[in-house]
């Protein structure tokens, strides 16, 4: 039986790709790369490495990848990454080892083999849950004239939609909070930054906090959601197949 | 201003803009240069979705339901007698500017019924147009109604603020449009589009030559048909369609199945279905014409006038056309991948790919997701493992339906059992 050796970091996008550069370096055989938890359980016949995660190091790795693919290869595979999904960093890194195998100027990719066809399915997910939350966000402005959203995603989509909205509110200041992941984007009207709340965050936002005529948008926004609506032509299975159930928390017209 | 009254006003207009079908936000890009709002990607978003599980992209709404025509098939017809309302100009522009800013929606779709004339009614469809790009420097989609009959003077002023501009042609044929909307004439609906494709080749001649040319209608123009009011076949609504495509350059042409709101001897009866089936088929139709390169008289033609309501298109297709098949998926050409049933644009894009690298079995085609139970009967792969048997067309189809669970299943059996 080979030894495994289970390296692990620290969640971060740099920090695999660190650890990719580590199983290189010293020519690991059986790695299995794992999110870092405060209690990871030793594992018998297996040797656990920890990495620290350093810039210059994941950017040649990333340098690497990035001169055997096109930049639709390289979106796909960090849009993978931020799934989140349990496992998915072996997969990837199966997809780089494919990739760092292959002559120089190949960029195309073959969608019979089950690592890379595993990573473009996933990838799809994420991208349609970005484009789910670029739809679903509602903003409600505060008293302290922000427009504040709260979401919470299936997969950590925040840094694919911050130029987003950063190119569309670019006048006005704005909030989006992954109450999820604990971590949210702000724009101030010139940059975005990314920030943490102290303390528990409601889901619900206060309705002391909100702007004096927001209810009365909102209200306005009911009203024609629900006289646009043709009754003849009702289809529930389509309406929750496009409009899944576990959005409807922060959709105003459904609430 | 009165949320109270805006609010009565609003729920009038939107309602009896409803029966609109296109909410397309895609194709407009828009840039925000000057750090203004909103920006337009050319990817249309979806905001939420209705109870009916149509898109809700666009704050849809008419300016007025005030109405000088007596269309039979229309609900804000002058003979209606429905509650009237419109909205002022600053008032839509309010509305857009406060949703938008809330990621409510992408942007307005603004209609209006005909009062005092023509020009009247889109002077002001295109001050509101005016208004939100120049005085709320607002990037967002538009999309105006060009009112039939309007001036080209108007049309050319629209084309500048809006992204899409577009005229409902309503009825398919002359002889239905005669019938039900007896004021209006043919030529003026034809007369905007006209305008509008004009200036929108112009307008594009001129940019290659001066960059700084102002964009016209970046989105471009769109129509809709009503199905099922008179008694259209399948084939006229397809030939009127094409003819509109290719004579204006049309974007999109919608097919809105007809949803009885009116009492009247020359449309069909209050409780009549909203034929939701056969307008899918046409959609479907739509699509193998603009992008699987099929031509209209492949699909519809004197001998076939109507489209298979159990069966999809391509299939009916197909079948009428088994001389082609089977096609080895390994070796065929892009064109004849596309005219498989059960594997569309999608994944003929993956097979070109990944036929490259190793000829493809049934493992890898069901990876690549393609529709095997209708697409087996006219394809082979690398495997010994294919449809030899000589079938005749009903029995495919007998094979094929057996297998399948339709989300339009209940129709069939509704319809079987009235023949």
């Amino acid at each position: 039986m080979h030894s495994q050796t289970i390296i692990l970091y620290d969640g971060s996008f740099d920090g695999f790709l660190c650890a990719v550069f580590l199983i290189y370096e010293q020519k690991v055989t059986h790695p299995i790369i794992n999110k870092k938890n405060k209690s990871t359980p030793t594992q018998l016949f297996a040797t656990t490495e920890e990495i620290h995660t350093e810039k210059q190091k994941a950017k040649r790795v990333w340098d690497g990848f990035k001169l055997k693919t096109t930049k639709t290869q390289q979106r796909m595979f960090f849009k993978a990454f931020l799934s989140e999904i349990k496992g998915v960093e072996n997969t990837l890194f199966n997809y780089l080892r494919i990739v760092f195998m292959k002559e120089k100027t190949d960029t195309s990719i073959d969608y019979s083999n089950k690592d890379i066809l595993k990573i473009s399915q996933v990838a799809k997910m994420v991208q349609r849950e970005k484009h789910r939350i670029e739809a679903f966000v509602r903003f409600r402005l505060t008293t302290d004239n922000i427009y504040t959203s709260i979401i919470e995603p299936d997969f950590n989509v925040l840094p694919l939609i911050t130029s987003h909205f950063k190119d569309r509110y670019a006048d006005q200041k704005w909030m989006i909070y992954d109450l999820k992941r604990s971590y949210g984007i702000y724009y101030d009207l010139k940059k975005i930054e990314i920030i943490t709340i102290e303390g528990t965050v409601k889901s619900n936002i206060d309705i002391k906090s909100l702007s004096s005529n927001e209810k009365e948008f909102e209200a306005l926004w009911r009203t024609y959601f629900s006289n646009v609506n043709i009754i003849s032509r009702k289809n529930n299975k389509l309406h929750l197949r496009h409009l899944p159930k576990r959005y409807w928390k922060y959709l105003i017209e459904k609430n | 201003m009165s949320f109270e009254r805006i609010r009565e006003k609003l729920s009038i207009l939107a309602d009896a803009a409803k029966y609109d079908v296109s909410c397309a936000s895609s194709g407009g890009k828009r840039n925000n240069p000057k750090k203004g709002l909103g920006n337009n990607t050319g990817m249309g978003i979806c905001h939420s979705y209705t109870e009916d599980g149509r898109c809700v992209s666009l704050l849809k709404i008419l300016l007025t339901n005030h109405c000088i025509y007596d269309c039979a098939y229309c609900i804000t017809r002058k003979s209606n007698d429905i509650q009237r309302a419109a909205f002022k100009i600053q008032e839509v522009v309010d509305l857009t500017i406060n949703f938008y800013r809330r990621n409510y929606i992408e942007g307005l779709f603004l209609s209006s019924g005909i009062f005092k004339n023509a020009d009247f009614t889109m002077e002001r469809l295109v001050e509101v147009a005016k208004k939100l790009r120049l005085e709320e420097n607002f990037n967002g989609y538009i999309h105006l109604k060009s009112i039939p009959g309007a001036s080209d003077e108007l049309m050319r002023e629209a084309g500048l603020y809006a992204d899409r501009l577009s005229v409902n042609i309503e009825i398919p044929t002359k002889s239905g449009l005669k019938l039900l909307a007896p004021d209006k004439k043919h030529e003026d609906f034809i007369k905007p589009m006209q305008k509008v494709k004009e200036e929108i080749i112009q307008h594009r001649a001129e940019q290659k030559i001066i960059k700084s040319t102002p964009r016209y209608a970046p989105a471009g123009q769109s129509t809709q048909m009503i199905i099922g009011a008179t008694g259209e076949s399948d084939r006229d609504i397809m030939y009127s369609a094409t003819f509109y495509y290719k004579k204006f350059n049309m974007r999109r042409v919608y097919y809105s199945g007809y949803i009885p709101v009116l009492e009247d001897s020359r449309l069909p009866a209050i409780d009549t279905e909203v034929p939701i089936l056969r307008e899918n088929r046409l959609y479907q139709t739509d699509w193998l014409l603009r992008f699987y390169g099929f031509s209209v008289e492949e699909i519809l033609n004197d001998s076939h006038t109507h489209l298979d309501l159990d069966i999809d298109p391509k299939l009916s297709w197909a079948l009428r056309n088994l001389h082609f098949f089977p096609i080895d998926i390994n070796r065929a050409d892009k064109r004849m991948l596309a005219r498989v049933p059960g594997i569309g644009m999608q994944s003929v894009y993956k097979i070109l790919e990944a036929r490259k690298f190793r000829k493809l079995n049934w493992t890898h085609l069901k990876a690549i997701g393609i529709a095997n139970n209708r697409a087996h009967y006219f394809i082979t792969c690398d495997s010994k493992d294919f449809y030899s048997q000589e079938l005749a067309p009903d029995e495919i189809k007998a094979r094929i339906l057996k297998n399948s669970n339709s989300k339009y299943k209940k129709y069939f059996n509704h319809q079987l059992r009235l023949f």
